[in-house]
Order: structure tokens, then sequence, then C-alpha cells
């Protein structure tokens, strides 16, 4: 961390004089490509509403771990959002419901479950609200760690599986007579948006968090040919949006994590209105 | 429920041999005792009204249902083995707003380079080999969901024929294409199956081109009704039950 808050020192930036500040941007450097890769599968394999349906259970298993004294409750929101993927993905593979009815059955279900724990015996909702709003500025070196190990795991998983996702992902009848297993590249990647977003909960917050995982892929899309632009142009929102984001939340003293969502409305408008140019 | 070794043989040089194959679907039976041979250069037609397991029979050949009954695939000399199936699924059909282009398909399909890295110079070459067997270079960088139906049906095709697969399987690939379309598309999977020496096994439900391109057509209805040359199997009293037609046209 010294040799980062060193570098941030030799930039003539006036916010950045500030520690928090210097860790809420180094974050927003692993987060923005981690959310940006994500959000490409999440937006072509239509899972924008599953994401926020994990959101939903990531909270549910805070609230769980907080409950029952667990010391570290983030742990217990990691594995209630994995058993909430796993038994979603196990339902939607034997129901003939459609997907969005059942993401609003788990999601509902997750949410009063989540409320009903922490208000049990008159328990006060209010401790709860970071993960709700989130907190970038807050955010501890060891939390930028953890974010930090989870985007070189993503990126090894990326890596290793981004085409049979993609091909699983567009046309799962090809990608099953190609040989790829339809059902075990869908669930790992439900666990691995699980995870990333049950790490992420405390320092974006469950409301802004579908957005990072909706906006810079959805963004991309309007204007990319391929999937190399694809990923490229969304990881590069993402950054752009993080970045502006956070300069604007330090400069008018509003959520960060609600500016960097609005910044990325902003850039799906401006591609929005370019996407007839592209072949 | 593999393609198993099995003693029996056909006297042809290589062949694809169904044999009692049933499917359930639950405890439903979709598909009863079917026997089918299929050699090598073959283009084998299944039809059959809407329901009548045509495409379950298809799936069941890719591996993708449970049956009873053999299935085996022999080549001269060579114990049954598993074919290399080139599969065309029916009626493809890609989100337009995907930024997929027909280049990164193939990378997604062949190669495991990932694919946000772009295709490397070799892979790009080998993709446009792949589009010449079907004349379809041009399409490299199309976006996969504007192109046309024809156009889709071309690229798939291509990716259905790398790696050189065996048994060339398509599920309706008529449907959706246009008379000018179907001609185009039948000139080529005849001359592919005669280059390659590979057996083709469509399901379709336009039976005009079959007397001109198809060797053998079997009638399915939860089983084989009759099969046959493409001339005796169209005139058949079968053929027109199963269709409700009077008279012989086609």
């Amino acid at each position: 961390m010294s040799l980062w808050y060193g570098l941030c020192d030799l930039l003539p930036l006036e916010m950045l004089r500030w520690e928090f500040m210097q860790n809420a941007l180094l974050a927003l450097l692993f987060m923005a490509p981690l959310f940006g890769l994500l959000s490409t599968m999440v937006v072509t394999g239509r899972m924008s509403f599953f994401s926020d349906a994990l959101g939903h259970s990531a909270f549910t298993g805070i609230a769980i771990g907080a409950i029952f004294g667990m010391a570290a409750p983030l742990w217990a929101a990691v594995i209630f959002s994995v058993g909430f993927a796993l038994l979603f993905s196990y339902v939607k593979s034997r129901s003939n419901q459609a997907a969005d009815t059942l993401i609003g059955v788990f999601s509902s279900t997750a949410v009063a479950l989540g409320i009903f724990v922490a208000t049990l015996n008159g328990g006060s909702f209010t401790k709860y609200n970071q993960y709700l709003i989130g907190d970038i500025l807050s955010i501890t070196p060891s939390e930028i760690g953890l974010l930090a190990l989870t985007l070189v795991c993503v990126l090894v998983f990326w890596g290793l599986c981004v085409n049979r996702l993609t091909l699983t992902a567009i046309h799962p009848q090809l990608a099953s007579s190609r040989g790829i297993p339809v059902g075990l590249s869908q669930t790992l990647f439900v666990v691995a948006i699980a995870v990333v977003v049950t790490l992420s909960i405390s320092s974006v917050g469950l409301l802004i968090l579908n957005s990072l995982l909706v906006l810079p892929g959805a963004s991309a899309r309007n204007i990319s040919r391929n999937l190399r632009q694809y990923h490229g142009f969304s990881v590069l929102f993402a950054l752009a949006a993080g970045i502006g984001g956070l300069c604007v939340s330090y400069y008018t003293g509003c959520s960060a994590g609600a500016a960097i969502s609005l910044i990325l409305a902003i850039i799906f408008a401006l591609t929005f209105t370019q996407r007839k140019r592209r072949a | 429920m593999n393609f198993l070794h099995h003693g029996g043989s056909c006297g042809h040089s290589c062949c694809l041999r169904v044999e009692n194959l049933s499917v359930k679907i639950g405890t439903d039976p979709i598909l009863t005792d079917i026997n089918l041979h299929v050699h090598c250069g073959e283009m084998v037609a299944l039809i059959g009204p809407n329901g009548a397991g045509k495409s379950t029979f298809l799936k069941t050949i890719l591996g993708q249902r449970e049956y009873s009954g053999i299935i085996a695939f022999s080549e001269p000399g060579q114990r049954s083995k598993k074919p290399r199936i080139g599969y065309v699924p029916q009626s493809p059909t890609f989100d337009p707003s995907d930024p997929v282009s027909v280049a990164d398909l193939f990378a997604c399909c062949m190669s495991k380079r990932p694919s946000f890295l772009g295709l490397s110079k070799q892979m790009r070459q080998t993709v446009s080999e792949c589009l010449e067997r079907v004349h379809a270079q041009e399409l490299i960088d199309k976006r996969v969901g504007t192109l046309s139906g024809g156009e889709l049906q071309r690229v798939l095709l291509a990716l259905a024929l790398e790696p050189m697969p065996n048994i060339l399987i398509l599920d309706e690939p008529l449907s959706g294409v246009d008379v000018e379309g179907m001609e185009t598309l039948m000139d080529m999977l005849d001359e592919i199956r005669k280059t390659y020496d590979l057996s083709i096994l469509m399901t379709t439900h336009d039976f005009s081109m079959l007397p001109r391109y198809a060797d053998q057509v079997v009638l399915i209805d939860r089983s084989v009704r009759i099969q046959g040359k493409p001339d005796v199997v169209l005139s058949s009293d079968a053929f027109h039950q199963a269709f409700h037609m009077k008279g012989g046209c086609v």
C-alpha cells in the first residue's frame, strides 16, 4: 500500500492527498475491470435480474451471519449467496417456469428472510444500511486486498472459460453439440457472480451493484462489433465511470456509488445514440 | 447408452447403425424401435409430421437424450467408435445485438485463446479457410445476429465441418431459407458429402428437394413407418397418411 500512497502523492490532484480517497481509487481500479468483464456475460446471458437477486441473497447471508454471532458475516454471505445461486440453477433446470418468474420467487424470498432475520426480537435494521447504500470511501486496505485477489481469480477464470461461457450464453444448444458442458459452465458463472457480488456489497452497496454489473456491458454492446471491442469498451466504461464518479463524489459530497452509476447511465445514453453506426 | 461396439456389420465401408432404438421422456415413449443404417457419402432425409420425434432422434444421436438400443459407428478395419458429429441446429437464431462476429463464433468453438484478446493470425486464417468451404469468406467480420437465414446456415455449416465430422446432422436446414437459398444449400451439401465422403442426416419438411438430392428417405412417426429411395417413400400410402395428402403431389 505504501507504494500506492507514494504514487498518489506524486500526482497533482488535491483529492488524492487524503488516504481514504487513495484507498477508494485503488479499490475502483480493481473493481472496474472486475465488473466490466462480468458485465459482458451478465448482459449476454440475460442475467441482469439474477445478479440483482444475488445481491439480495448476499444481504440475507450477512444478516444470518450477524444474528448467529459470526465474526465475519461477509463469509456467511458468500456461503449463502453461492448456495442461493446453486439452488436457483437447480430449480431453473428442472422447472418450466420462465427465468424472470423464478428470479422473482428467489429474490423476494431472500429479501423477506433477510429482513425477518435482521429484525428478530425487535432488532434494528439501521446497522445493515452500509450494505444497502455502500461506502467506497471507507474501504480498508484488507478489503482492497480481497478485491485484488478476487480480480486475479476472475481473470484466471475468464482466461480459461470465456469462450465456453460465451458460446453457452449465445446458443446453448450449439454449445452442447460442441461438447461443452452447458450446465456446468452456467453454474460456474453464477457462482463467480455470487462471490464477486457478495464481496463487493459492503463497499459498493446493494442498490448500486446491479448497475455496475449491467450498464458497462449494456453500453459496450451499443457500439461493439466483436467480442474484443465488447470486453474492451465494457472495462473502459467501468473504469471511466469509477474514476469519474469518485471525483464527482469528492467535489459534490454525494455518494460515490450513486455518482458512478449515474455516469454509467450517461455513457449508456451516449452510446445508445451511436448504436446505428456500427456494422 | 453409448456408441457401443456391436458385432454386426452391414458390408459398407463405414456405417452409422441404429438398432432397436427407443427413447422415453418420463414414461412417454417418444421413439420406439428405430432401425436405420446411414453409410458414408449418403444423404439421408428424416421426414415426418410435427411431433413425430425427428428432432428427438437427432438429439439422441448427438448424445443429448437417454435411450435404449444400439447406436454404433464403424469404419473398415476399426472397432466401433463414437463418431465425430457436426451439427447445425434448427432455426438457429442469435440476438441481433450480440457483439459476436462470425470470427468470434469460430474462435469460441475452436480456440483456447480467450476470445476477448481477438483472433491470432493463424486462427483467422483457419476461420477463413473454413468459411471458404461454404463460399462465405466475406462474412468473417459480420456479426452473427445480423446474418440472413441462408448466410447463417452456411456459417453454421462451415462450423460443423471443423473438425471434419464422420456424420453431419442438420435439423430443418431448409426452414426460413428462400427457394434459391435452398438450392444453393442443397448443392453445397451434395458437394460436401462427395468431397469429404461423410454421411449427412437431415430433417426436413420440404419434400421437393428430396428426389434430387437424398439417397434415402426415412418417414418417422414415433417409429419408422417406411424407408427407402425418395420416390418410393414419397409415393407410399404411409407418406400420404402421415401428411393427410391425397394423390402423389409433393
